[in-house]
């Protein structure tokens, strides 16, 4: 089994969801985020999510937005990403990490290039924000031939009749966009979280991970009851945005309280 | 990807069905926005096979937006380069002959019009009471606020913090309109900032929001809709050059940012072999230093739905645009081109903002036409052509907004205090 498989299985078998962490590589620059890795683990991230920084990012709302500008203003390049990558997988073996990002700079040295660079950095996974499906033939042949898991997003507007379309070729996990909207803003109501989940674990046995609007341990720990996986991006972020370069035990303590929220499952069940 | 090779014997037949033109175009957008972007293909489609929607279309072109328009054969220009002309080998007499094609004089002083209007019919039949759209020199802010006043539309229009402030007529027509003006201050704060702020603004509010792409970019169907509104200008410009001269222009040329007035005059005479076609890029300060020349000095890739020639460094971040006209102030170009400048079908062509700014200045002086800035630069390619082409030849500048909007910026350029 691949890392990402293991990380969900193990952590099905302790009754709870996986913990997914967002940061973005280089905020606020290089030299801090082997540090911030850290502190997710130490905190108890089960699968970390690296976001590539890009100049435009139209899906993102404004606490990663500036992640990306802190980023590259700082000087952080596409070669840096693939060395904390690297060096991250010589430290951890075991833990999933996936790259999030948007296409162009994945794309802009080719995509074959691009999935050769994660196989040998280790990288599990890869999320492509504005890569739908329609235009997979960009970069999933790639990814596959290199055995990187190209993992596909839900949302809210995707319905039954588009639903295989975003299941077919995907891989790793399906995530679910809880809100339709932007990261970090609104959060959607519970309700149509366990709605949306109930029907897509209907279609997929893939593990479902659910983000975007989930900002502390309490709707961790209520989405954690119905999903495979929660991811936190923002609000992580926002503590990095806060304290720059000291910022890594601040990120250890707010994760290690989304973990901690994670177990309730465990003790009730 | 489609073969372009094998496709019917026609240039206007792209984009092909999964909305590309060669390897330009597509769709490549978050998953919130692909249902909308599908229901939006599916309802294009309707509504181009329906006379109803046309002849709508028509008739709002005609009462409202003042169409036909003009060509207009600029003699006064004509003689003055006739008279710079060197002669040719033979003694040839240089010097061609230059139509206006007079889009200025469409009702809120540009193309846009056209193309606003066409989206606002599609919104209605998509029963989107909110439309929403991105602006850089605010004429296609101004055109989306006014077709939203007629429809009785809710309307809010995002625009770069530094093109509000040198645009200021143009936003305070948007507010008089009805609509709200959001000033955007992320990255440059320019035109490619506020459409990746109106795309943020779309995937949030998608089921009752419109969204009126400005020029043929974005996601498909946006270039193939954008471009099918515009063609209006070409369409015309074929009748009416047939009139005045009996047979085709030899050569047409269009200021192109995004492309969609460039677009629109090509696209009806893309099949015929004898016509030339010029689009012209912004070269900024040069090709050397600031510019917004994406096809002469950009590179394929991938932004706002669409991949085309974008400005970007090796690592594929977008770099920053530089023009002195608001609305060519952009990183990337509409697919369309940048598949008709890979198969050679169209030339691009650079003109600088003081070669602009001079022909700004001629083309008032000669005239009595005061034309946008973007469109001076198509007066300027002209310019520099026209000489060296024989008297008998035939060439329409697409005169694509009034420059109304940028005397100004042109002021400022000149150090004149106003």
């Amino acid at each position: 089994m691949d890392r990402l498989s293991t990380r969900f299985a193990a952590c099905k078998a302790q009754g709870r969801a996986a913990l997914i962490t967002f940061v973005t590589a280089g905020d606020p620059d290089v030299g801090a985020t082997p540090a911030i890795l850290e502190a997710l683990v130490a905190g108890g991230a089960d699968i970390i999510e690296l976001g590539m920084p890009f100049t435009d990012p139209m899906a993102d709302g404004p606490a990663i937005e500036l992640a990306n500008l802190r980023s590259l203003g700082s000087g952080t390049k596409t070669k840096h990403i693939f060395a904390l990558a690297a060096d991250f997988r010589a430290r951890h073996p075991d833990t999933p990490l996936v790259l999030m990002g948007y296409a162009n700079p994945m794309l802009i040295r080719g995509a074959d290039w691009f999935a050769e660079q994660c196989k040998a950095a280790g990288v599990d996974g890869v999320i492509c924000v504005d890569i739908p499906p329609e235009e997979d033939a960009e970069i999933g042949p790639a990814l596959r031939a290199a055995g990187v898991h190209l993992i596909r997003l839900a949302t809210p507007t995707t319905d039954a009749a588009r639903l295989p379309a975003v299941l077919d070729g995907a891989s790793g996990f399906l995530y679910h966009v809880s809100v339709a909207g932007i990261t970090g803003k609104q959060s959607a109501a519970q309700a149509n979280i366990e709605i949306a989940v109930n029907k897509l674990k209907a279609a997929t046995k893939l593990p479902i991970a659910v983000g975007f609007g989930v900002r502390g341990p309490e709707q961790a720990a209520a989405i954690g009851r119905i999903a495979d996986g929660v991811v936190v991006g923002s609000a992580i972020v926002d503590i990095i945005g806060s304290h720059g370069d000291a910022a890594a035990p601040f990120v250890q303590d707010f994760v290690a309280t989304l973990r901690d929220a994670l177990h309730i499952r465990e003790t009730a069940a | 990807m489609t073969d372009t090779l094998s496709l019917p014997n026609s240039l206007r037949s792209q984009p092909d069905a999964s909305g590309h033109f060669g390897a330009f175009g597509g769709r490549y957008v978050a998953e919130t926005l692909m249902p909308l972007i599908l229901e939006l293909e599916k309802v294009y489609k309707t509504a181009k096979a329906d006379p109803a929607f046309d002849a709508e279309f028509a008739e709002l072109l005609r009462s409202y937006v003042g169409r036909p328009n003009p060509l207009y054969y600029a003699e006064r220009l004509t003689e003055a380069l006739r008279a710079k002309a060197q002669p040719g080998p033979n003694g040839e007499k240089r010097g061609a002959k230059i139509y206006l094609k007079r889009e200025e004089l469409n009702h809120t002083g540009a193309h846009k019009i056209n193309n606003c209007i066409g989206q606002a019919l599609l919104a209605r039949r998509m029963g989107k009471k909110k439309v929403i759209a991105e602006t850089g020199a605010g004429q296609h802010g101004v055109a989306t606020a006014t077709v939203a006043a007629l429809f009785g539309m809710e309307c809010k229009i995002f625009m770069g913090a530094k093109d509000v402030e040198r645009q200021k007529p143009n936003v305070f027509r948007m507010k008089l309109l009805g609509a709200e003006v959001i000033p955007v201050h992320s990255g440059s704060s320019t035109l490619k900032d506020s459409m990746n702020d109106a795309l943020r603004y779309w995937v949030s509010n998608v089921h009752d929001t419109f969204y009126i792409i400005g020029t043929a970019a974005g996601p498909h169907p946006y270039p193939e809709l954008v471009r099918d509104f515009q063609s209006i200008i070409g369409k015309e410009t074929r009748a009416q050059i047939m009139e005045a001269e009996g047979r085709l222009p030899d050569l047409l040329i269009a200021p192109v940012g995004g492309g969609s007035n460039a677009i629109g005059l090509f696209h009806p005479f893309l099949d015929d072999p004898d016509v030339a076609m010029i689009g012209v890029e912004a070269a900024g300060e040069g090709l050397d230093k600031k510019h917004a020349a994406s096809l002469a000095g950009g590179a394929s890739g991938i932004l706002h739905g669409n991949r085309t020639y974008l400005l970007q460094d090796e690592d594929g971040q977008i770099t920053e645009a530089h023009s002195i006209s608001a609305g060519l102030d952009y990183p990337g170009i509409g697919p369309e081109h940048s598949w008709l400048h890979e198969i050679g079908r169209v030339k691009y062509m650079p003109i600088r903002d003081d070669e602009a700014l001079t022909s700004f200045q001629t083309l008032s002086k000669l005239e009595g036409i005061i034309p946008a800035l973007e469109s001076a630069h198509a007066v300027a390619a002209a310019e520099q052509v026209a000489p060296t082409l024989d008297a008998d030849k035939i060439i329409v500048v697409n005169l694509s907004g009034r420059g109304d909007k940028d005397i100004f910026t042109v002021a400022d350029a000149l150090g004149v205090e106003m």
